[in-house]
């Protein structure tokens, strides 16, 4: 299994995480070892999957939250009670 | 203090009275403490302080715990040996110069050198049970759903138990008994059966006359020779003691690495999508000219090291267009073989054991370069949380090179009966 430079970089903007040079040639040259590990999955059997699933419910009673104060107390920058994040261009 | 294991060292007293009273408590730091920072081995978390505590931290004060601080960790739980940590690696007290497991090697450390009595891990691949074995220390990976995952910082949701860490097997079973319970601010919480043992402590009584005890043989195939010749003196010593052994077969084990990544990987790619240094995490320093998925990649190149950059990377691949099939779909079909292998293979036998880790602990250092590689070291344990099961990691004896552990593994809600048979070893 072979990846390129270019696939790294696609799937790196997608997940929003800049990489160097570097990381983009370190991981080229892993994801296609890991990623043709990966292909023996191919040959896994179909199975009818018997899940065991029961719907778990509970009132809808309105209960305390977070404080606003309290909420944005782990954000970089606030303003005004409000998260700020980059400016809009 | 000096094997690293503590990310942060700060007390919180619980309760004057309670199971755990006089008790001291390590936590790993992927469990929010409200008021004390809780980083997840991570940059982008290092100024984090919880609003809320977990229910589990809860849990521990009521029982009159005391939190002596909380554990360093592989960075969001992605490593198999706590060398991820943004914060240093942890030394392993129990085989110097080698690594203590992952990815709560710091609470396993902190058992093993005496730090505290006691430590929470969590488990979503073997990172309760690796550190225990490779330190030398009990270790158990609840039943899915028996403990609450509210407040711990989620890696990978589908797969991912609150377990303890504990010197002997009675006492990983006392903590047990405090944590389990279900929790409304955690849907996927069970209550066990109503036939199944719960007083897991009273459980610890080492007898194990009459049980049957399966080996799976893909899960020996690939152990180390001295691994292999301890872990045939442990059951050579359960035999002993009135267990019978007997040889099962679980072909599916060997799809259950490559699924178990596929699916940590995918689920972790969208957990880890909230770190976007706005609402938290470290902001980005790039120039902000108004775009905010530049703004963000920059953010979570600063906050994120390669290991999780890596896995989040491979976990959105494995989802994108075109792929989705490929990888995500199977991985859910490999899950489904290996829960039915699983089922079947309890209906001959009450328990099944394996090593805990086909190695012996690594030197520090060695796994880094090959991811890989330090995938593959995870065989024995992923199998048992894509099928959602108990496992409990006893000590074995030791190498050269250092502790071996023995994996115990019981069906849904089994935990007393794995640690019956566990305590018999101790």
């Amino acid at each position: 299994m072979t990846v390129d430079d270019d696939e790294v970089r696609h799937v790196a903007q997608l997940a929003r995480i800049d990489l160097d040079e570097e990381e983009v040639d370190r991981f080229t040259e892993q994801f296609g070892d890991i990623l043709g590990y990966f292909q023996a999955l191919d040959d896994v059997p179909a199975v009818e999957p018997d899940p065991d699933l029961a719907n778990v419910m509970r009132a809808d009673e309105v209960d305390e939250g977070l404080t606003q104060r309290e909420a944005l107390r782990n954000a970089p920058e606030t303003e005004d009670g409000y998260f700020k994040g980059p400016t809009v261009s | 203090m000096s094997h690293n294991a503590f990310i942060t060292e700060e007390r919180i007293e619980g309760d004057a009275d309670g199971a755990l009273a006089g008790r001291t408590v390590a936590v790993k730091d992927n469990i929010s403490t409200a008021g004390l920072r809780t980083t997840c081995g991570s940059t982008t978390l290092e100024e984090y302080v919880p609003p809320y505590d977990a229910t589990v931290v809860e849990r521990l004060k009521a029982a009159g715990a005391t939190i002596v601080g909380k554990t360093n960790m592989d960075e969001f739980g992605m490593g198999t040996t706590t060398e991820t940590s943004a914060f240093g690696p942890v030394e392993n007290p129990a085989a110097e110069g080698r690594v203590p497991g992952g990815s709560s090697g710091g609470s396993a450390a902190a058992v093993a050198a005496g730090e505290a009595d006691l430590a929470l891990g969590s488990d979503t691949g073997g990172s309760v049970r690796c550190p225990a074995a490779f330190c030398g220390v009990v270790g158990i990976k609840p039943t899915y759903g028996l403990v609450s995952r509210y407040g711990l910082v989620a890696y990978a949701n589908s797969l991912e138990q609150i377990g303890p860490l504990a010197p002997t097997v009675e006492e990983a079973a006392e903590l047990l008994e405090v944590l389990a319970g279900s929790d409304p601010n955690d849907a996927t919480t069970r209550e066990p059966p109503a036939d199944a043992e719960t007083d897991y402590a009273a459980a610890a009584d080492g007898d194990v006359s009459g049980l049957t005890i399966g080996v799976p043989t893909e899960l020996l195939e690939g152990a180390d020779d001295g691994v292999r010749a301890i872990f045939e003196d442990a059951l050579a010593e359960l035999e002993m003691k009135g267990a019978t052994t007997t040889a099962v077969s679980l072909p599916s084990v060997e799809a259950a690495v490559q699924a178990y990544y596929v699916i940590a990987m995918s689920e972790a790619s969208s957990n880890l999508a909230r770190f976007d240094g706005v609402r938290y995490g470290r902001s980005g320093e790039g120039e902000d000219d108004g775009n905010w998925n530049e703004s963000f990649a920059a953010a979570r190149d600063v906050g994120f090291g390669e290991e999780v950059k890596r896995r989040v990377l491979l976990g959105t691949y494995a989802l994108s267009a075109g792929y989705h099939d490929k990888y995500y779909k199977k991985a859910q079909d490999a899950r489904a073989w290996v829960k039915q292998d699983f089922d079947s293979a309890f209906e001959s036998v009450d328990v099944l054991a394996s090593p805990t880790m086909p190695v012996p602990p690594f030197e520090r250092g060695e796994s880094l370069d090959d991811p890989l590689q330090m995938y593959l070291a995870d065989a024995n344990t992923v199998p048992i949380n894509l099928a959602n099961l108990p496992a409990i990691s006893v000590p074995a004896g030791e190498t050269d090179e250092g502790p071996v552990g023995l994996q115990l593994v019981g069906p849904a809600f089994g935990e007393a009966t794995i640690i019956r048979a566990g305590s018999a070893l101790s």
